[in-house]
């Protein structure tokens, strides 16, 4: 497949491919086991500019593109789902809403140490009672005039990076607003917490099938004070802004589930042609083959959509005025169920040692999982896409 | 101040490797890297740049696809680079090499404070001899084999590494280095790096550029400038396959093999 990748775009996949051989590969069935985030390897990749790939230089960015910057998830996701993760949850959940929405003073203040690895993000809008219903959040923020600072009480929870994120997108409800016909709703606004901020804390950790590494936890504000210049964006726009957000974060999340299926195919072509059953290769047995040709058709399928929604957030970028809306959600859904169908069959074609954790399928299978479920289920992404076709 | 790095852009040795009918190797067809001795002389130029902010320029002789390799070395850090390539270069060994080589280190210019740096040996001709003639041909003191650098004013201590142990020799800029493994390890190209490498200088020293250099004579460079002959290149037959001895008593069996062949 070619999708005349600029000779910048092939050095960097190159890096990246040398990169999560070397440093990323070796840890990850380790870091698995031990449910250990990878703080080294965040440590390495924020040396190669890898923690703020496609901002601009004048934020600490490395200056490069938004396909640089899915093509370094899917490459680490390759070898390591949970690493995959949290460079997408760190880059299009906190470092781009700020790009996008923040005032100069907060892109001053927080996009150099963001893009450095200084201090990694991450983002919170799920609740206990709004998942799906994003809109049902429970967690309020008032502001107190007297001190002129935001107050915010409520809980998040299953927040990515969370554990050792330094600044977090926090989505509260800041109002009622009535329309037209006198319906009352939420209005709901996004801030930026920081996490030494007073009455914030992190809380549980939650115990997960995949991606174990990543550091999913539960978020607790109880009177937690931030200054009022914390809001992001406009007030009372702040699901619109989630909702932008999370288009930008199936991108990466869809270049996960690519990574995670790519590098499960790479796994079982390696081990089809050294197993050998009934004197030959499995390799050579026309169930193996046609079996591998589909998940590579699929794969490709995947490939061109993720890649396609990169180019089209590129095109919004450099200022296009159109919405990637629909072609994030369309490369979710097809690479997340992508990557649980051929981690699925890849293990069935280890068979026995498949099941086993000697070898990486059983964690891949469980790594692609999630992919189908957090940034928007696949339910979601239906309802985003019909949506759109039946507007 | 300057670190001056030569560098060359090798087979990939755990690829296939490939000859031609007269004994060549066939260069076209094999995947490439840069030899991995002389990563670690980028690394080290690179570590003295981080040191000192000094301007780390990159050199390689070949043919024209070598800018892509040193686009990979501006991608690490270095500050600009220098293709030494022409038809008149062709079929050099490393008398010719270095010479050519030490021509174009004389254009760049070595100051007092320069250090030129290069990798002990290619992993395709194995020689180790192009680092140490570069020296001798620019009137340059040498510490070949180096494993550590200690930078001290004008004065590098640097540790030699032996077969049986190790010297420390003391050496004062400029001066050549030839660098192992063992010095550092090589970072990787950064995301920024590469999206700059691109705008970085790259020069070209072709043939015109050097010729007015007193090292440059048509007897001095190419095939004709080379005393070595090549007489002959082959692929080795591949080993075969081992013969495991599984009786009790192998060292008995092995003597018996071996008595039945005549070895013993």
């Amino acid at each position: 497949m070619d999708f005349n990748l600029s000779k910048e775009q092939l050095l960097v996949q190159k890096m990246y491919r040398e990169f999560a051989e070397n440093e990323v590969k070796p840890l990850a069935q380790e870091v698995d086991e031990q449910e250990r985030f990878p703080k080294e390897t965040v440590e390495k990749m924020a040396k190669l500019g890898m923690m703020g790939i496609y901002f601009p230089k004048q934020y600490g960015g490395a200056g490069a593109d938004i396909l640089s910057y899915v093509m370094a998830v899917e490459e680490m996701s390759k070898v390591c789902g949970t690493t995959g993760v949290i460079i997408s949850a760190h880059t299009s959940l906190c470092a781009a809403p700020i790009f996008e929405n923040g005032t100069p003073a907060q892109k001053e203040k927080y996009l150099p140490k963001l893009c450095s690895g200084e201090w990694l993000g991450a983002f919170g809008l799920t609740e206990p009672g709004a998942g799906t219903d994003a809109q049902g959040q429970q967690t309020y923020a008032v502001l107190d005039e007297e001190t002129n600072e935001w107050v915010l009480n409520g809980s998040k929870i299953f927040i990515t990076n969370a554990g050792y994120a330094d600044v977090f997108i926090i989505i509260a409800v800041t109002g009622t607003v009535v329309d037209k016909r006198g319906r009352k709703s939420k209005e709901i606004s996004a801030f930026i917490v920081e996490r030494t901020d007073s009455g914030f804390s992190v809380g549980n950790h939650e115990k997960k099938m995949g991606i174990r590494g990543s550091s999913t936890c539960e978020l607790i504000m109880e009177d937690c004070r931030i200054p009022k210049d914390r809001l992001l964006g406009v007030k009372g726009k702040g699901f619109a802004l989630a909702m932008k957000t999370l288009d930008g974060g199936r991108i990466g999340i869809a270049a996960q589930a690519l990574g995670i299926a790519e590098g499960a195919l790479e796994e079982t072509i390696a081990y089809v042609k050294e197993r050998k059953q009934f004197g030959r290769s499995i390799a050579q047995f026309q169930n193996t083959q046609f079996e591998l040709a589909e998940m590579k058709a699929r794969i490709d399928a995947a490939k061109y959509l993720v890649y396609a929604a990169a180019q089209k957030k590129q095109a919004v970028m450099n200022g296009a005025k159109v919405s990637y809306s629909v072609d994030a959600a369309e490369a979710k859904l097809i690479a997340s169920r992508t990557a649980s169908d051929v981690t699925c069959r890849c293990l069935q074609l280890f068979g026995g040692y498949g099941y086993t954790r000697d070898y990486p399928m059983e964690r891949m299978m469980r790594d692609a999982k999630i992919t189908e479920i957090y940034e928007g289920t696949s339910e979601v992404q239906m309802m985003v896409i019909s949506g759109a076709l039946l507007r | 101040m300057k670190a001056i790095v030569c560098v060359k852009q090798v087979p990939d040795t755990s690829g296939k490797v490939a000859v031609k009918a007269d004994g060549t190797l066939d260069r076209a067809s094999m995947a490439t890297i840069t030899n991995p001795d002389d990563l670690s002389a980028v690394e080290a130029a690179l570590q003295l740049k981080d040191a000192t902010g000094c301007e780390v320029v990159v050199v390689t002789m070949g043919p024209p696809p070598a800018e892509g390799m040193l686009r990979e070395l501006l991608a690490r850090g270095a500050d600009r680079a220098v293709l030494v390539s022409g038809r008149e270069f062709g079929g050099s060994d490393t008398f010719a090499t270095s010479q050519i080589l030490a021509a174009a280190i004389n254009k760049i210019g070595v100051d007092a404070d320069d250090v030129v740096f290069c990798g002990r040996q290619a992993i395709d001709g194995d020689t180790a001899q192009v680092g140490p003639q570069i020296a001798e041909k620019l009137n340059l003191p040498q510490v070949t084999y180096v494993a550590d650098i200690q930078k001290d004013g004008n004065t590098l201590i640097c540790k030699r590494m032996l077969e049986d142990g190790y010297m420390m020799v003391k050496v004062q800029t400029p001066c050549l280095l030839t660098c192992i493994k063992e010095l550092n390890t090589p970072r990787y190209m950064s995301v920024g790096g590469i999206f700059e490498c691109y705008s970085k200088p790259m020069e070209v020293f072709d043939y015109e550029a050097l010729k007015n250099d007193p090292l440059i004579e048509v007897d001095t460079i190419g095939l004709l400038g080379s005393p070595t002959n090549v007489f002959k290149s082959f692929t080795p037959p591949q080993k075969g396959a081992g013969m495991m001895l599984k009786s009790d008593a192998p060292a008995a069996e092995l003597v018996g093999i071996l008595a039945k062949k005549h070895l013993i």
